[in-house]
């Protein structure tokens, strides 16, 4: 979905998008990640159960919600990423557990 | 002073919110007069989105964000040096106003905290235009400054074919930016009506904006652009896979759409603060004085968030609304502040030389603006254009009501993305105009707050008034 400019030589840090192992840049949000790495749809949405991906990277749309390390509804463009983190789909609504 | 969420001040003479142009701006001009100020943002770095990023990017090379864009640079300098306190990845999302000082509340971290501000400043900048087209909510459509976010912040480009769809300064920006950096675009499909713009030309012909256009134009040469774009969609199943419109067809695998910006308003809305419909600018603007301050004593706006100005006349403004906090804090005197204020105005005058011009010109096209039948109106609650519309002969005579009976503007969002919407269509179907057909209520928290957040915050004076009702 995006690609990296070879201007990007920041450290890289790696963490988890459902399971499988992806590789970030040191400052990048968890939004930017992802898209770096071809994902671009990061959760369904409660009311119709449509797929949906990041549209505003702004933290005004809440279209990149994603569950990190456990916790559901996280925006994915406003936190940053860091080592071993695991970020999953979101799928639905967040169920009360 | 750091940003470690502990040291949020429990009192402070100005909270400013936003640390963007406006936001710094007044933030400097106050701790220089031995003002104490707090500036909450919610963003990882300073400079708000027009200059997001500029003190991390690894995009270093000056030819690829320009010269405008490096520009921020010194105003960040200015910042760093002034004192004043900032409190980055800090969401603000009540401010409580009563009589002689505000309760204001912010979470950082999943830790909420609450404190007094003798004044506060709301410098919440811009935010884009919805451009409630049929398929924009498909995955790899997203706005032109979206992807110029991740351009800035982490050297992203779009892979594959690409498309910019829309009208406004920023997304023929977005495509120089682009050229310069080696992206390829397959088209710019340009939505603008047409030559809106003459009677303005004048005033931006004298302005530094004429010159940039030139610049621009020029940098684009060889690009693929359609003009009078009508019937625009994106198409897919899943995602993202063409981009339609009247006379055209093409295999996309992003679509970049942009009708230019609108004030970020919400927590001045939550607040209190009364809007006014601004006609030239197609959007609601808190209402302000001379000096920015509000219909809520006390609590001021500058910059973006107080009606579309660009960089440098957010600055201007900032300035124009410190001189006066200082003034209402026993911090400057009247004659201090008149001189002063004599000489930023001037300033702001020379930078808003141009703009109406540009707003003429890249005025959207009402069918860009009032949407019909399946198009997604609500992107969090999926209420449809039709829907909207057949609330509105029901007798739905404002926005609220459409919350009332399709939960339109009630996601998390908080109708951030539908709320020009909805209030352009009741104005079109009841041939009002949105000054008198308003905005959505909007209440506190203006961002989610988790439970947790809430029953966690540190107990005092200005966290009770937040969370208790008036």
């Amino acid at each position: 979905m995006f690609r990296r400019l070879p201007d990007d030589q920041r450290a890289i840090v790696r963490l988890s998008f459902d399971g499988r192992a992806i590789e970030a840049r040191e400052g990048d949000s968890v939004a930017a990640a992802l898209l770096a790495n071809g994902i671009v749809q990061f959760r369904t949405t409660p009311a119709g159960n449509n797929p949906r991906g990041p549209f505003c990277l702004m933290g005004t749309c809440f279209d990149c919600l994603v569950n990190i390390d456990g916790a559901a509804n996280r925006q994915a463009c406003m936190i940053p990423v860091s080592a071993g983190m695991a970020v999953q789909t979101q799928h639905g609504k967040k169920s009360i557990t | 002073m750091s940003a470690l969420p502990g040291l949020i001040p429990g009192v402070v003479d100005v909270a400013i919110v936003g640390a963007g142009p406006a936001g710094m701006a007044a933030a400097i001009v106050l701790a220089r007069v031995g003002v104490t100020v707090a500036v909450f943002d919610e963003g990882p770095t300073l400079g708000g989105q027009i200059y997001r990023g500029i003190a991390a990017t690894p995009l270093k090379r000056d030819t690829v964000l320009g010269k405008d864009y490096w520009r921020g640079s010194k105003q960040l300098e200015e910042f760093q040096a002034s004192g004043a306190g900032y409190f980055n990845r800090s969401n603000v999302w009540a401010i409580q106003s009563g009589g002689e000082d505000h309760a204001v509340a912010a979470s950082r971290d999943g830790q909420a905290q609450a404190l007094t501000a003798r004044r506060v400043l709301i410098a919440t900048g811009a935010m884009e235009r919805p451009f409630p087209i049929p398929g924009w909510t498909l995955p790899g459509v997203l706005g032109a400054g979206a992807a110029q976010i991740a351009l800035k912040t982490s050297a992203l480009v779009p892979e594959g074919k690409i498309a910019l769809a829309g009208t406004g300064p920023l997304l023929y920006l977005l495509a120089s930016q682009y050229i310069s950096a080696g992206v390829a675009i397959e088209v710019l499909l340009d939505t603008s009506t047409g030559w809106r713009g003459l009677t303005a030309l004048p005033g931006f012909l004298l302005s530094p904006y004429a010159r940039k256009g030139v610049a621009l134009r020029s940098s684009l040469r060889g690009l693929r652009i359609e003009r009078g774009v009508t019937g625009l969609r994106a198409l897919g199943d899943g995602r993202l896979k063409r981009v339609a419109w009247h006379g055209g067809e093409l295999a996309v695998d992003c679509l970049l759409l942009h009708q230019g910006v609108a004030p970020n308003l919400n927590l001045a809305r939550a607040t209190g603060c009364a809007l006014d419909w601004d006609e030239e600018r197609l959007a609601f603007a808190p209402r302000s004085n001379r000096w920015g301050e509000t219909s809520v004593p006390g609590i001021f706006v500058a910059g973006d968030g107080a009606g579309i100005v660009g960089a440098e006349a957010s600055v201007a403004q900032g300035r124009v609304a410190a001189l006066q906090l200082a003034v209402q804090l026993g911090a400057m005197k009247d004659s201090v502040r008149d001189a002063a204020a004599m000489m930023v105005r001037r300033q702001l005058r020379k930078a808003l030389r141009g703009r109406r011009f540009l707003d003429r010109y890249f005025r959207p096209a009402d069918e860009c603006l009032v949407p019909s039948g399946d198009t997604i109106v609500c992107r969090c609650e999926e209420v449809t254009a039709g829907q909207v519309e057949d609330a509105i002969a029901q007798g739905a005579i404002g926005p609220n009501q459409t919350k009332a009976y399709l939960r339109c503007g009630m996601g998390p969002c908080q109708g951030r993305y539908c709320g020009l919407t909805v209030s352009a269509m009741i104005a079109a179907a009841t041939g009002r105009s949105p000054q008198q057909v308003g905005y959505f209520r909007l209440r506190s928290p203006v961002k989610p707050v988790t439970l947790g957040e809430l029953a966690s915050m540190p107990s005092n004076d200005a966290a009770r008034r937040v969370v208790e009702p008036a």
